[in-house]
């Protein structure tokens, strides 16, 4: 930490601050990393995702670097994919990963939860189109294992069969004329209403350093 | 961990059987008083016959014996077994009088049940065994029921909640020790009660420490026997479970410390650094021989698969000798237990069959089950036999000193613990985690092996704390917990969505935390994860199962249960109740990325209704079960061949071919065109694809039993003579047939999914019996 210097933060980290809800220390060490990661650019691409070494062995490496570029993500209004991300969208993607303050009205989880749940949505449906279908699920379960050898495509995809079976029933009595083509978002919410996201998807910012061994390449 | 529910609607039988029991009870006690009595009359005739030996011999020949009484060479094993059966009969008894084991708590009807066996026997016999040596105690009764708690101890929340344990557990029960022996040494000068017979001003306070550190430690045995009887939360119940499983090290050294104090009569600034030095020792060392155990039971069971019924027995072995081991060295044997229990899990049932998971598990959860039994049953016996020293204030202030001691330490710690947690403890949880804090027998045990002066008094003054603990604070807390509305435990499965998220949740924030270039512990988890997966799975997991993810684990798991389900819903008759809705895999539609045409067709209704499938299944069920019928095999080394065990496979190979059947029966084709699509698309006509389903049973034959099922299916052409006895059910207009011909044709004909019926991986939640 004896790297942060002592003038006083820009105006921009103010209002980022008080847009996002990280504290100014929080900003300036993401900064940091943001500056590292694109080599002193303003705007961070793909390739310097891909730079990270430690991201080679996460099976879901490519969804997670897409969803840095999802425009939905930036905010609900926003839609399709950006090339180039700069610091303020960084920092929104980032802010979804914020633990939950102690003190929360009812109403406030209800809506970080949704904004999170939203987040893992838009990661999961990749074509954008407000659905997950049965083929995005497939992707999906391959993916999470792809990293355990040749166990064969079938596995994967009674896996992913049996998950969205288990997600028709959930959600309840169709009429057996109807298709059910994919997950909405409300299904999602819940499908997983009993998974305590709010308490899980959280990284501890309040002790973020940027080591500098951990790096690119 | 057992479930306990109280059967219903037999109130009338139920209470005359509880009446029989009770008599039982009464006759099984005058039976060992009797039967101990004649004993000693044996053994008295015995030295008369003997005192006279040459006079008896010139006067009369003694007649041969045709009923004799020896009751020597039997009396220990035959009392071991006879108490053991009186509390198995107890325990049956309690569960049929229905409205008793709702409101009072197993552990304390088993007390009283324990205070009225010995006030019997004090009565019949005027002095009753001592039953509870502590011997007994920590070398019989304690390990299983920590055996079982560690072996089926859920990892995940009790990880994620390590460092609120070891607060809750170090710190806390230090607290605990210090401010119950000190206050209790200041309440024995203050107090000065002419009628009692004891001077308290002479207990020292070295003694009163070793009482306070005695008492402190919050129990595992009661703990358990009453938490699992309130569902409470897995946060509340892993929190004061396990602090009462950790503190054991925490107690084992500051019991011999100033045990060692009271010896030598001083104490020195060093003394107090070595304590904690041991501290550490004791802990540690603990766990690393239970995990040096562990570790060496997952590499035997790597070579099991010829031997498969001894399997469990090495379980059981390994962990008994981490226990002992750790003990030889004055180390935590609790720790060590639980060390190689945890540790020895996910490698040995990735290893052993199915047999042997479900015989560890049943004869873990018996063995703890008796145990818990006999401990409180002895703990009732011991009461009515000790002497007791009766100071009310002495007893009194222990009481209160306990309480408020509990409480202060709970609020104080969670105060200071909430600072680091991202899911604060509240209020109510605080409530329930301090009135959580029972005390049981191992505080009892400890006391019962004192060398002090004031033995007496220290155990009164426990045994009263234990009794206020087990009956007051156990029987309230059920309603209390009512009261406040705190969260239960949810009963619902485990769905695999869930699990689907949970791992890609582990992925996500590893990957975020790399991006981010913070160390956090989802990389440290990740790097050990790896680590586990690329070298130690190697070695301790036999032959293919090292590479399986648990995602499939836990998937098999789910197929495994829901075939189990379906058994026991009666055989697939009541199929559809397995999948209530009217949904099947016919609504879910891949997306289709067909011209827009042909979307309209696509929305077509199936052609088969529901009765038809449900004769399809008929057919397809009666068809398996025939083949299986001939596939019978024993051998001497292995288990019988289990019909049940056999039903299961059968069953997922149903399910299978129904969802499948479900999915193709109205996959994405058009109906308006005619059958040249069908044949063009799926042209296989399906004899070879029938999916094979590598069955592991507890046999060295099982792989051919395998084969054989297989050529028979194959022989018997399920795929093909369907359609002729379908179509003979169902007599529509032809081109339906035709169409309902190539559907089912298609859906036999795919090939559905490898499955290995693999054991058990992952059994996070405790398992209910």
């Amino acid at each position: 930490m004896g790297a942060l210097k002592s003038t006083p933060a820009p105006i921009e980290h103010h209002d980022l601050s008080e847009k996002t809800g990280f504290s100014l220390r929080q900003i300036r060490v993401l900064h940091k990393r943001f500056k590292q990661l694109s080599d002193g650019d303003d705007v961070l691409r793909r390739e310097d995702f891909l730079g990270i070494s430690s991201l080679k062995y996460n099976p879901i490496r490519k969804e997670i670097i897409e969803a840095f570029f999802n425009r939905r993500n930036f905010s609900p209004s926003c839609e399709g994919r950006a090339n180039e991300i700069d610091f303020e969208e960084f920092l929104v993607v980032m802010s979804h990963f914020k633990p939950p303050c102690s003190k929360m009205t009812d109403e406030q989880r209800k809506n970080i939860r949704r904004e999170k749940l939203k987040f893992i949505f838009n990661m999961h449906d990749s074509d954008g189109d407000g659905l997950i279908t049965l083929e995005d699920y497939r992707h999906l379960v391959e993916e999470l294992l792809s990293r355990s050898g040749a166990l064969g495509k079938e596995t994967s995809r009674a896996i992913a069969d049996a998950a969205m079976f288990e997600v028709a029933r959930t959600v309840g009595h169709r009429d057996p004329d109807e298709f059910y083509e994919g997950i909405t978002f409300e299904h999602f919410l819940k499908l997983l209403s009993n998974f305590d996201i709010e308490s899980r998807m959280n990284i501890r910012f309040l002790k973020t350093d940027v080591i500098p061994g951990c790096r690119l390449g | 961990m057992f479930s306990r529910m109280a059967p219903r609607g037999r109130s009338g039988l139920g209470r005359s059987l509880a009446e029989l029991g009770l008599l039982l009870l009464a006759i099984l006690v005058l039976l060992d008083g009797t039967v101990l009595s004649l004993e000693a009359a044996t053994s008295s005739e015995i030295d008369t016959h003997e005192g006279k030996p040459g006079t008896h011999k010139n006067t009369s020949k003694k007649s041969f014996p045709v009923l004799g009484i020896k009751y020597d060479d039997v009396s220990v094993p035959f009392e071991i077994s006879l108490w053991v059966l009186l509390a198995s009969l107890m325990k049956l008894g309690f569960h049929l009088i229905p409205r008793l084991s709702n409101v009072v708590p197993e552990s304390c009807l088993l007390i009283s049940v324990g205070l009225l066996v010995g006030g019997i026997l004090k009565l019949a016999r005027d002095e009753v065994p001592p039953v509870l040596s502590d011997r007994i105690f920590f070398l019989c009764l304690l390990p299983p029921i920590i055996l079982d708690a560690g072996y089926f101890l859920p990892i995940r929340p009790f990880v994620e909640n390590i460092g609120t344990i070891l607060m809750f557990a170090v710190v806390g029960t230090l607290w605990n020790a210090f401010f119950v022996g000190g206050l209790i040494y200041a309440v024995c000068q203050i107090a000065q009660d002419k009628y009692s017979e004891i001077d308290l001003s002479n207990i020292g306070i070295l003694p009163c420490l070793l009482f306070g550190s005695i008492i402190s430690a919050v129990d595992p045995v009661a703990v358990l026997a009453v938490f699992e009887e309130i569902h409470i939360n897995e946060l509340l119940h892993i929190l004061v479970f396990g602090e009462s499983l950790l503190n054991d090290a925490v107690t084992v050294v500051l019991y011999h410390l100033f045990e060692e104090f009271m010896e030598s009569g001083s104490v020195s600034a060093v003394d107090a650094i070595l304590g904690l030095v041991s501290f550490l020792i004791v802990a540690l060392g603990g766990v690393l021989v239970g995990a040096f155990y562990g570790i060496l039971a997952a590499f035997t069971s790597r070579f099991t698969s010829h031997t498969r019924v001894i399997e469990p027995l090495f379980v059981f072995l390994y962990s008994y000798m981490a226990y002992l081991s750790a003990e030889v060295f004055h180390l935590s044997g609790i720790m060590s237990l639980i060390a190689c229990g945890a540790v020895m899990r996910p490698y040995v049932e990735a290893n052993i069959s199915h047999k042997s998971h479900t015989t560890i598990k049943y004869f873990l959860k018996m063995w703890s089950s008796v145990s818990e039994t006999l401990i409180f049953i002895f703990l009732g016996v011991a009461t009515v036999e000790g002497e007791h020293h009766w100071n009310w204030v002495f007893l009194t202030s222990t009481v209160v000193l306990c309480l408020v001691a509990r409480v202060i330490g709970v609020v104080g710690l969670t105060y200071i613990i909430n600072k680091f947690r991202i899911v604060k403890l509240t209020t109510k949880d605080q409530f329930i985690i301090a009135y959580g804090g029972l005390r049981g027998a191992i505080a009892f045990s400890l006391g019962f092996i004192l060398h002090s002066e004031h033995k007496k008094i220290f155990l009164t003054a426990i045994i009263t704390v234990i009794f206020f603990t087990v009956f007051v604070q156990g029987m309230t807390i059920k309603p209390l917990v009512e009261l406040l509305a705190v969260k239960k435990k949810h009963e619902a499965k485990r769905s695999i969505n869930e699990e689907i998220h949970t791992r890609f949740l582990d992925h996500l924030l590893t990957g975020i935390e790399d991006i981010c270039g913070h160390y956090g512990h989802h990389h440290w988890k990740n790097k050990l994860n790896r680590f586990n997966k690329k070298y130690v799975k190697k070695i301790l997991i036999a032959g293919d199962r090292s590479k399986e993810p648990q995602l499939i684990a836990f998937y098999h798991k789910l197929e495994m249960k829901n075939a189990i389900q379906m058994v026991e819903s009666g055989g697939g008759s009541k199929l559809n109740s397995t999948f209530p809705s009217t949904v099947s895999m016919q609504n879910i539609q891949p997306k289709i990325h067909s011209p827009p045409s042909a979307r309209p067709s696509e929305r077509a209704l199936p052609q088969l209704t529901k009765g038809r499938e449900e004769e399809i299944r008929q057919i397809l069920r009666t068809n398996l079960q025939k083949t299986r019928q001939r596939l019978q095999s024993y051998n001497r080394h292995t288990l019988v061949v289990d019909p049940d065990e056999e039903g299961f496979d059968d069953l997922i190979l149903k399910k299978r071919r129904m969802m499948e059947l479900d999915w193709k029966v109205c996959k994405t084709s058009s109906h308006k065109s005619s059958n040249a699509i069908y044949s063009q698309a799926y042209v296989k006509p399906g004899a070879e694809n029938v999916p094979t389903i590598k069955i592991d049973l507890a046999s060295p034959q099982s792989p051919d039993s395998v084969r054989l099922l297989d050529e028979v299916v194959q022989d018997q052409g399920l795929t093909m003579s369907l359609p002729s006895s379908s179509s003979r059910a169902y007599k529509t207009s032809g081109k339906d047939d035709g169409r309902d011909q190539q559907k089912l044709l298609r859906c036999l004909s795919d090939p559905g999914p490898d499955v290995d019926d693999d054991e058990d991986y992952d059994d996070d939640e405790p398992v209910p019996t």
